[in-house]
C-alpha cells in the first residue's frame, strides 16, 4: 500500500513539477474546486485504501501483493445477516433495484436511498430500460440457495471488492448505501423462484 | 431567450410523453425532425446579443476580449480552448475566460458575474450560456485543437487525467467508472468512452447543447458538475482547476475532430 502511494505521488509530482499554478498535490486542486452541497460534503474527496488503489489510471501496473492483500481485508471485513437469514422480500427488493435516489446532494436524505441496480444490470426480463456497465443478472435465481450461493451474492453486494478488487460496483453494505433490510430484499430479488428476475420474458 | 415557436413546443411535449417507454430511438426521431432547427438558435443569437451589449461600471461591450487569438476574434476560438494565457499565466477554460473579460473589461464584481452560471430548470438560460453557445457556433466545422504547446497546458492534461480516474465518495465513482469503456449504456443513456479518441471528439464537439428534456442550453462546464452530483460528490465550481483539467483531458482526446456544437440531446 505504502509502495503504491509512493508511486502514485511521485508521478503526481513529476506531472505537476512544471506548472507553477497547481497546488501541490491532486488533493488540494480537488479541495479548491469543489464546495460542500446539502449532504454531498468535502469529506467524500477523502479516498480509503481501496479508493487510492483502485485510481490508477488504466494500463498502470499495480503491485499484485498489495492487491491480493487489500482484498483478503475487505473479504474479513463483510457483515453477514446478523440473524442469519439471507431473504428479504422480493417486492420491496423490486423498489430497491428500481430507485436510484439517495445521496446526491439533489436528494432528499431522510427518504432511503435506492440501489439503482438497474442503472448497470438488466434482472427482470420485461423491464427495459437497463444499463450494461454490469452483466446481466436475469434469471440469477437458478444458481440456487446454498449456503455458498447466499453468502457469494450478500459478499458481492456488500462490498463487491472482497471478490473483484476494483470492480466498478458500489459497496452497498460496507459503506452503507443500503441497510442490512434492504440487502434482504435485493437478495430476495435476485434469487426468489416467485421474483421477476426469475420469470421468463412474455 | 425568446420565445421558441409553437411546433418546438408541441415537440418537445410529445417527447416528454413518448420518452417515458422508449429508447435513444426517439431522439433520434426528434433529431431528424427538427433537422437544423435546432432550439439552440435563440441563444446563439442571445450570445452575441451579449457580447455586443455594453455593460458593467465601464460601459464597454466584449469586443475586446481576447480568446486567445487576438482581442475581438471569435471565430475558431472555442476550439483552441483550454488554452494558457500570458496576462494571467493561467490555463483556462471558455468560461473562466469569458468571467475574466467580464471583470477586467467591462469591470463587473466577479462575486456577481460567477453567482449561477448555470441555470437551473425552469429558468431562463444565463448570460455565460448564452454567449459559450455563440462562440461554439463560431467554431462550428472547426477541427477541435487544444493548445498543448506550453508546459501548463500539457500539465494540465496529466492533471485532468488523474482526476478522471480519481474514485471518491459513498459510491466510490469516478469519470472512468461510466467513461472508460466502449458501447456501454446507464439505463437508456449511451455512454461515451472518454479515453478514446471516438468518444471524447463525439461528446466534447456536441457540447454545448440544447437539452431537450430541460429546455435549456447547457454547457460542458454544466455537463461535468452535474456528472459529479450523480457521483455523489459536493459540486463542482465552474472555472476551477478540476474543471479546467477534465476538460482539457477532454479536449486533448478529442484533437482532431470536429466541432458540431450546439448539439442537441435528450
Amino acid at each position: 500500500m505504502k509502495a503504491l502511494i509512493a508511486g502514485v505521488n511521485i508521478a503526481l509530482t513529476a506531472s505537476l513539477a512544471a506548472w507553477t499554478m497547481a497546488a501541490d498535490d491532486i488533493n488540494a486542486v480537488l479541495q479548491n474546486s469543489f464546495v460542500a452541497k446539502n449532504q454531498a460534503t468535502m469529506d467524500r474527496l477523502e479516498r480509503d485504501a481501496v479508493q487510492t488503489a483502485c485510481s490508477a489510471p488504466r494500463g498502470m501496473l499495480l503491485d499484485n501483493d498489495m492487491l491480493a492483500s487489500l482484498r483478503a481485508e475487505r473479504l474479513a471485513a463483510v457483515v453477514l445477516p446478523a440473524d442469519g437469514e439471507y431473504l428479504g422480500d422480493w417486492q420491496r427488493g423490486a423498489e430497491v433495484a428500481g430507485n436510484g435516489r439517495g445521496l446526491q446532494s439533489s436528494d432528499d436524505p431522510a427518504q432511503p436511498n435506492g440501489g439503482n441496480c438497474y442503472a448497470c444490470h438488466q434482472l427482470a426480463p420485461d423491464k427495459v430500460a437497463y444499463g450494461t456497465l454490469g452483466p446481466s443478472l436475469t434469471g440469477y435465481g437458478a444458481r440456487g440457495q446454498s449456503e455458498a450461493m447466499l453468502q457469494y451474492t450478500w459478499t458481492k453486494l456488500w462490498d463487491t471488492h472482497a471478490y473483484n478488487l476494483c470492480s466498478h460496483m458500489p459497496r452497498f453494505g460496507a459503506q452503507g448505501i443500503l441497510t442490512e433490510q434492504q440487502l434482504k430484499d435485493v437478495m430476495a430479488y435476485l434469487l426468489d423462484p416467485a421474483s421477476p428476475v426469475n420469470q421468463a420474458a412474455e | 431567450m425568446k420565445k421558441p415557436n409553437l411546433e418546438v413546443a408541441l415537440l418537445a411535449a410529445w417527447l416528454c410523453a413518448a420518452t417515458l417507454a422508449a429508447d435513444d430511438g426517439v431522439f433520434d426521431q426528434y433529431r431528424d425532425l427538427m433537422g437544423d432547427e435546432n432550439p439552440a438558435v435563440f441563444v446563439i443569437d442571445e450570445g452575441e446579443e451579449f457580447w455586443l451589449t455594453a455593460q458593467g461600471p465601464n460601459a464597454v461591450t466584449l469586443e475586446s476580449c481576447d480568446l486567445g487569438l487576438g482581442p475581438g476574434v471569435t471565430a475558431g476560438a472555442y476550439v483552441r480552448f483550454p488554452r494558457h494565457f500570458a496576462d494571467t499565466n493561467a490555463v483556462m477554460d471558455l468560461e473562466s475566460r469569458l468571467v475574466y473579460c467580464m471583470t477586467t473589461i467591462q469591470g463587473r464584481d466577479l462575486e456577481s458575474v460567477t453567482a449561477k452560471p448555470y441555470s437551473l430548470r425552469g429558468d431562463f438560460g444565463t448570460e455565460i450560456e448564452a454567449l459559450v453557445t455563440w462562440l461554439a457556433a463560431e467554431s462550428e466545422g472547426a477541427t477541435i485543437a487544444p493548445e498543448q504547446a506550453h508546459a501548463t497546458e500539457r500539465a494540465m492534461y496529466a492533471l485532468g487525467k488523474d482526476i478522471f480516474f480519481y474514485r471518491a465518495g459513498p459510491h466510490d465513482f469516478s469519470c472512468a467508472t461510466c467513461h472508460e469503456q466502449s458501447d456501454k449504456r446507464i439505463r437508456l443513456q449511451a455512454l461515451p468512452d472518454l479515453t478514446s479518441h471516438t468518444g471524447a471528439a463525439g461528446s466534447w464537439g456536441s457540447w454545448p447543447a440544447y437539452r431537450i428534456s430541460q429546455g435549456l442550453v447547457r454547457t460542458m462546464g454544466w455537463r461535468l458538475r452535474d456528472c459529479f452530483r450523480q457521483q455523489r460528490w459536493p459540486e463542482l465550481q465552474m472555472g476551477s482547476e478540476a474543471s479546467i483539467a477534465l476538460q482539457t483531458y477532454m479536449a486533448v482526446n478529442a484533437a482532431g475532430g470536429t466541432m458540431t456544437a450546439p448539439g442537441l440531446k435528450r
